[in-house]
Order: structure tokens, then sequence, then C-alpha cells
């Protein structure tokens, strides 16, 4: 839902970066969603093209790289697998979880001319 | 095939490009945190509530489960004891911060538009309007939404999630995100219960599995019951800001 506003910040970003580097337009943005980040790629791939109208970023492409949840067991200490509806340890049961993983939300690198 | 984006039923989840195309352009190096400018302001304002030694709260829910009508119950019993001040995040209208100006308490309504919750920048310059020095607790109401103020930090001490038994008692496990980062779970319009089939015990249970570390209060300001032990977990956390203010600074 608030993925129009995420991706105008990529927008931002990108350009204020752009910008301070002298590019004259910027044809790729690479940014990192973690898979508990709560926003959906899909929605900002979508969200992307429009907000960049206008701007140096006018007809560039987006890659987006998806991190994969992790987190540990606090009780038993395992290492597992986290997805958004993940609540208990997949080896002892507890629900204490702590997260490693899967919460990023970042610009990451951008190609420009 | 979707006529409104032209997406294939083959693509019900989308390709994501993780590889460049051909180009022939110089790569730069980012690494920006997209929520690091609003988590600086939030900064700003937990610093600056810090010093005035606020206790500040951000109500969240989906809309309709009674948080205006929980703050201006509240404000009305304890507007004697407590200097409130109250943020009302909407998409339009005045109506809310209206409602919790009649208390006497200063109100101030933030309209967000088309936006779905509130930011800290809001959050920032809202508070301008008000005398913080003259303030013990400050209330912020977001947008009626569990799903995007869960993402925005706005500086507040904690995040109180409110649930009306009228919904359904498996919410937490629905909007997680929401109920992990809440420290306080409202169940509220406990006087429905007999005309209802929510399971209060069951929904403590999902609230517990999303956030083993929430603290749950069962109320109706409607009818009054249960609001004294809301009012006492107020007082505290009042009464904590200014210790922890106090001995800072001695």
């Amino acid at each position: 839902m608030h993925e129009l506003g995420i991706t105008r910040s990529i927008v931002e970003i990108a350009e204020e970066n752009a910008r301070r580097q002298g590019a004259q337009r910027v044809l790729s943005v690479t940014i990192e969603i973690g898979d508990l980040a709560g926003v959906i790629p899909d929605s900002v791939a979508f969200c992307y093209e429009v907000c960049c109208e206008g701007t140096l970023l006018a007809g560039s492409e987006l890659l987006i790289r998806q991190v994969k949840g992790k987190g540990r067991c606090r009780d038993c200490g395992a290492d597992i697998d986290l997805d958004t509806t993940t609540f208990n340890c997949s080896t002892c049961g507890s629900y204490a979880l702590e997260r490693l993983q899967g919460e990023e939300l970042r610009v990451i690198e951008m190609e420009i001319e | 095939m979707c006529i409104d984006c032209g997406c294939g039923p083959a693509e019900a989840s989308h390709h994501h490009h993780d590889h460049k195309h051909d180009h022939d352009g110089k790569t730069v190096k980012i690494e920006e945190d997209l929520l690091a400018k609003n988590n600086r302001l939030a900064g700003n304002n937990r610093q600056l509530f810090a010093d005035k030694e606020l206790f500040v709260l951000n109500l969240v829910s989906s809309p309709g489960s009674g948080k205006t009508s929980i703050l201006e119950r509240t404000l009305s019993d304890l507007k004697e004891e407590i200097c409130f001040a109250v943020l009302e995040g909407d998409q339009q209208t005045a109506n809310d911060a209206d409602r919790i100006a009649a208390t006497g308490v200063p109100a101030l309504q933030i309209n967000t538009g088309t936006g779905c919750h509130l930011d800290a920048h809001m959050v920032g310059h809202g508070v301008e309007t008000f005398d913080l020095n003259a303030t013990d607790l400050l209330m912020i109401e977001n947008v009626g939404n569990l799903v995007c103020p869960a993402s925005f930090d706005l500086g507040e001490d904690f995040k109180v999630a409110v649930l009306s038994v009228t919904e359904g008692e498996d919410k937490p496990l629905k909007y997680p995100q929401m109920f992990r980062a809440a420290k306080m779970m409202l169940i509220n319009k406990i006087d429905l219960l007999p005309h209802l089939r929510f399971d209060v015990e069951k929904c403590k249970a999902f609230a517990r599995q999303v956030n083993p570390e929430i603290t749950i209060l069962e109320l109706s300001c409607h009818s009054g019951e249960g609001m004294e032990a809301w009012y006492t977990w107020l007082r505290q956390g009042v009464a904590g800001k200014k210790a922890a203010a106090d001995s800072k600074g001695a």
C-alpha cells in the first residue's frame, strides 16, 4: 500500500546521487528488498516507471534483489528460514525468534552516463 | 490476460530482473536505506520528546476499532491529572480532531490525502503547534490501517494496537508486522462480547504467537470496563519518562 511512497524515495535517492555525480541520465537502479520488509516487489516495479517520469531516471531499468528471511531461535539456537507466516521455531516450536536477515530495504547501486 | 496491466496467468508472481541488460554506463554504489530519511527524522522527534520528558504513543488499528472513542474517554477521565496533546491522522476531514478538541485537549488534524500512514516528518511539524513544555503525554492516532504504519517510526515510545471484538480474532496473524511492532494491544468493545462469537483467549494466543512480549488489556470505552488498567499503564509511562529524564539530568 505504501509502495508508491517507497518507490518515490528510490527515485529521489538515485536522482540526488546522480546529480552529485554530474550524470546526464540514470540507466539502471539496483535495490534490495527483504522478504520480511513488508514491501511487495511487484508493486514497487509497477510504480517505478511512473515515478521516474520527468527525472534523470526516465526510461531506466529497475533491478530488484530479493533477500530471504533468516532468523535464530532464542531458546534452542537453531538457525531457521523465515517468511512472513513463520511464527515459531521449526526445530523446538518456540515463538521467541530473532530476525537476522530479510528486513532490508535499500538502494544498492545505479548505472549512470 | 489482465486488461489493466497486461500480466498473464503464468506471471502471477512477476519475474524480477536481478541482472543488468547491456548498458555502457558507469556503476555507482549508493547503499542507502529507503527508510533512512524517515528514520533520521523519527530520531530527531525521539530526542525532542526525551528533552521535553514527553511520553508518546502511536495508536494503530484498522478503521472503526474505536481509537478515537478510547481517546475521548481517556482524555475526559484523565485530563485533570495528565496534560495531553493529540495528533490525529486521517486521509480526509477534521472530524476526529474536532471530537478531541471538544474534550478541551489541544488537538491537531493531519490529513494525509492519498497517503496511507503518518510519517516522522508530518509528526515533527505537527507537534510545533503544541506547547510541549506543558505536555506530559502525546497521543498520535495513526491512519486506520494495519499495514503501512508498521513500517514508519514516528519517534514514539510505543505503538499501541487496538483490535475490537467486532473484528476477527485472527487479525494478529493476518497483520503480523503490526502486532509484532506493538508494545500493547487493547482489545476494545468487550461490552459487546455476549452478542458475538469472538474468542478472546484465542485472540490473545494469536497475538502472543507473533509477539511473545506484547502486553494485552481488555476494555470497553463505552461501558468503562477495563479502562482503569489502561490508565495505570499510561500513568506508569508518563512517570517513567520523567524519571528517565531526571536521572539523565542528575
